[in-house]
């Protein structure tokens, strides 16, 4: 006899604990801390910083944690943390070409004030698995040097002397925030970068390799590639002042682009803009090239017609948690729509046999 | 006579370059105007600014609605644009593709028109896209056929029988023989010169060939570089033609 | 869980939803834009109806939460038990005993009353987006009413198979103005749509609200000769008898035996204690 299925409660209570047992592991290995995660394994807590749009190392090494390292279930963690968190305020503008930098590189210039320096890279390894690391893993000192005191300036600096580089003009005005205001189209360029740097990773950088093979191309070269530490400061309305609250890690790409005139601007290089939390640096490029490319209507180029030149397209698919979402949820009951699209079938059916086979009836 | 439309110094640039400049005309009911011209010369600027596709950078386009008479479509609201351009208005464009829902059946691409302007009866509907496949010489049995799987004189047809199908006052036709083969494009001519006499149709036709404009308009305008440089009756203009650019044309035509 | 907010979201939130709610009210079956946050739920699964039921919800209220007529399906258990912790408010499994019903993809078979409010899930809001992928377009449709391509996409149904092929999400057009998704539910429940308690539909991932108000005008799109037939099994429900009920279809055994029982879990129970008998209920009694 049928019995309808009921008990979803336990069934729920207990694929949790079973979940949790297996995110534990084997016991008789030891279990991760959140330190550990936070230092080894630093590449992944950037990437859930900079796609959760949550800036705390801890937090994020947590999430990689109990997300047992599926990192879109860890940034999911974060986004929903962040939700409940309230908004003081909004921070000043962070001044990159301050930034402490650990790693900055230019492609445009052999070199320039400020030098180029490789830092920490997986650049120019040779990608050899190191069984060395499966024994142990530690490593000896790497040698320092004196790090520089003065501020380091942009590389489109010096192309801004000679005008030969499209102007990004300051602004004082308020962007828009995606994470407050629903997002409408058409956008404009502070929304597209907000929602392309808490973009999925694997998304942009196939965007922007899209437009390197010919879709929309636009010619890039990083004109720089920075990496460091920057103050964030905010005003404090009872003091009457902006104050530093804080340190944060960032990975900066301007990319320079040929640009051949419009018939509005003589022939000028122009820009593409990333910056991502954390050392991002594959994100932080490819944010630069879908930048330039959503960018063709502004600069009077044409319409190619191609994905990453299309905002809409661009920006609402970038988010893995929204993408994630709605492609899982099609593993929820349908029973209804496919009850309702079943009966619809069948007299489809039943109809087109009827009117296959008249004549025998009328006999 | 009232004329159906009334073109008043349009003007079209694109930055410094000259798209087409100064173009007025009258155009009566059941008239045909030809606008001839190499590519480049803003004759197709000048339809697309005519039709509402592009917005000219001065001058009127008046048109005899049926409620309220000559109104200016150029400063009209959008809502009232598009209701036009469904209702009294037609649009044929070159590629058959761009004028067609490739995705949707022969019989659904002429019927949407009317049930845009809330045909709701499905048997009526579908009557009406079989009559006007009848009209443009397309086989009954099509009807639930996509024009995909149409030959391009068809779908060339089809999107004329989309566009007729609500009885518009006004067709705008770019280039409607553009890339057909010359056997094809003179059945389209026959066809299309039948059901502008029938339906006492007023068009304006742009193409380079003036093969069509001798077969269909009865008046012609010659464009040039964004201007208007000879324009009369189309017998006249052809056959006497006063401008040395005109000449051009012609004596190159019939060398061919 | 009382380090959140009552209904977990914070009160400037639910002020932000409510006034798109408002809106929604005052204008029938148009999608209003709201800043849809992210939910520890995944987007898909109810995000949008929990916000709207979250800023619905206040601490007098009784809640009942079903997924495919059902209030024991994971995902409706899993909503109901986020609002018992985050709300504190009582639930409930009776439709007649809810203030607040939040469903995904049915409406209730028991007249709803003023005193209520549903709350719908929604995946698309837009009605137009399979026939035009494009948002910037489709807003620009509904602003100038141009639903004729709606008509074209039932025109080929008929066409290719002789009937309006839509069995779910069947589109509506509301107070003579506005064509909208009544969200996923069977076509058998559009007839329902015009009723007594308010209407809400939120759609989290879309960012998207609206509402149809108490009383108002619903028609089911179709052509004079082809009417909108609310359509369902042609059965009896096997347990309580009922043939004015949404059934499913369940496969009993190995060699394919069906029984078909009511959808909405709470209508069949109360018919059954109601002393309403089934093909096969006694068996089910034994």
């Amino acid at each position: 006899m049928y019995v309808a299925v009921k008990g979803g409660e336990t069934a729920i209570e207990n694929a949790h604990a079973w979940l949790a047992e297996e995110r534990r592991g084997a016991t008789d290995i030891d279990e991760l801390s959140i330190a550990q995660i936070r230092e080894q394994l630093g590449l992944a807590v950037n990437r859930v910083m900079a796609e959760g749009s949550l800036y705390d190392p801890d937090l994020a090494a947590l999430a990689i944690k109990q997300s047992r390292g599926d990192l879109i279930e860890a940034i999911f963690l974060i986004r929903a943390y962040r939700t409940t968190l309230p908004r003081f305020g909004y921070s000043k503008p962070v001044k990159t070409d301050e930034m402490a930098c650990d790693r900055r590189i230019s492609a445009t210039f052999k070199d320039a004030p400020g030098g180029q320096v490789l830092g920490p890279t997986f650049d120019y390894t040779h990608r050899l698995l190191d069984f060395k690391l499966a024994a142990e893993g530690e490593v000896p000192a790497a040698p320092t040097a004196q790090p520089r005191t003065e501020a380091t300036p942009h590389i489109t600096e010096f192309l801004k002397g000679e005008d030969i580089i499209q102007d990004e003009p300051a602004s004082d005005t308020t962007p828009g925030d995606l994470t407050r205001e629903p997002m409408e189209f058409p956008s404009n360029r502070p929304l597209r970068l907000q929602s392309l740097t808490r973009g999925d990773e694997g998304f942009v950088l196939g965007m922007a390799y899209s437009t390197q093979r010919g879709y929309a191309r636009n010619h890039a070269f990083v004109g720089e590639l920075r990496i460091g530490k920057v103050a964030v400061e905010m005003d404090i309305p009872e003091l009457g002042f902006a104050i530093d609250i804080g340190e944060i890690e960032l990975t900066e790409c301007e990319t320079v682009n040929q640009f051949k005139g419009s018939k509005t601007e003589p022939p000028q290089f122009t820009r593409g803009y990333g910056l991502v939390f954390g050392q991002s640096e594959r994100k932080s490029i490819a944010m630069a090239l879908v930048d330039r490319a959503l960018r063709w209507e502004e600069l009077g180029e044409d319409n190619l017609g191609a994905p990453a030149q299309d905002e809409e397209f661009v920006l609402s698919h970038a988010d893995n948690i929204q993408a994630t979402g709605f492609l899982e949820h099609i593993k929820l009951p349908h029973y209804v729509d496919f009850q309702s699209e079943l009966e619809l079938v069948r007299k489809l059916r039943r109809e087109a046999e009827e009117r296959m086979q008249p004549k025998e009836a009328a006999e | 006579m009232t004329p159906l439309l009334q073109v008043k110094g349009i003007e079209k640039r694109y930055g410094a370059r000259i798209g087409c400049s100064d173009v007025s005309f009258d155009l009566f009911p059941g008239e045909v105007m030809g606008i001839v011209g190499e590519s480049g010369s803003g004759k197709s600027t000048l339809l697309n600014c005519m039709a509402g596709h592009l917005e000219p950078d001065a001058g009127q386009v008046i048109f005899g609605t049926r409620a309220d008479g000559p109104v200016d479509t150029v400063t009209m609201s959008e809502p009232e644009r598009r209701m036009l351009s469904r209702t009294d208005w037609a649009f044929v464009h070159q590629h058959a593709r761009d004028g067609l829902r490739m995705s949707v059946s022969a019989g659904g691409n002429i019927g949407e028109r009317l049930m845009a302007v809330g045909d709701r009866h499905y048997g009526a509907i579908r009557d009406r896209a079989i009559d006007w496949l009848g009209r443009v010489e397309i086989e009954e049995s099509r009807v639930d056929d996509r024009p995909s799987a149409f030959s391009g004189g068809m779908q060339q047809r089809l999107q004329i029988a989309r566009n007729l199908v609500t009885g518009p006052r006004l067709v705008f036709m770019d280039e409607p023989t553009g890339g057909l083969d010359v056997s094809v494009q003179a059945r389209l001519l026959d066809l299309l010169r039948g059901l502008v006499r029938e339906m006492g149709l007023s068009a304006i036709i742009v193409t380079h060939d003036l093969a069509v404009v001798r077969l269909l308009a009865d008046r012609l305008m010659v464009m040039k570089s964004g201007h208007v440089v000879e324009a009369g009756l189309t017998d006249q203009v052809l056959d006497d033609p006063q401008h040395a650019y005109t000449q051009l044309l012609v004596s190159s035509v019939l060398q061919v | 869980m009382n380090e959140y907010n009552f209904a977990y979201l914070d009160e400037q939130t639910k002020r932000m939803i409510r006034r798109a709610i408002l809106k929604a009210l005052a204008v029938p079956g148009y999608q209003v834009p709201f800043a849809s946050r992210e939910m520890p739920m995944p987007y898909g699964w109810g995000t949008g109806g929990v916000q709207v039921s979250a800023a619905t919800l206040t601490p007098e209220d009784t809640f009942k939460v079903i997924d495919q007529g059902a209030d024991d399906t994971t995902n409706a258990v899993s909503i109901r038990k986020f609002f018992e912790n985050t709300a504190g408010v009582k639930t409930t499994e009776e439709t007649e005993k809810a203030t607040v019903i939040q469903t995904r993809h049915r409406t209730p078979e028991a007249k709803l009353r003023k005193d209520q409010i549903i709350v719908y899930q929604v995946p698309i809001p837009e009605p137009l987006r399979f026939l035009e992928p494009r948002e910037t377009e489709t807003r620009k449709m509904h602003s100038l009413e141009e639903y004729g391509l709606m008509h074209v996409k039932l025109y080929e149904d008929i066409s290719q198979h002789g009937a309006i092929s839509t069995a779910y999400a069947y589109p509506v057009k509301v107070s003579d103005r506005y064509v909208m998704d009544p969200s996923p539910i069977p076509k058998f429940d559009n007839p329902k749509l015009e009723m007594d308690a308010i209407q809400l539909f939120g759609a989290g991932r879309e960012q998207r609200i609206y509402a149809v108000p108490p009383h108002t005008k619903v028609v089911s799109l179709d052509f004079e000769d082809y009417p909108f037939e609310a359509t369902k099994a042609d059965h009896p429900c096997d347990l309580c008898g009922a043939e004015d009920s949404y059934l499913d279809e369940v496969i009993m055994d190995d060699a394919g035996n069906r029984m078909f029982v009511c959808s909405d879990t709470d209508y069949c129970r109360s018919r059954r204690e109601a002393g309403h008998v089934g093909r096969l209920a006694e068996e089910n009694a034994a």
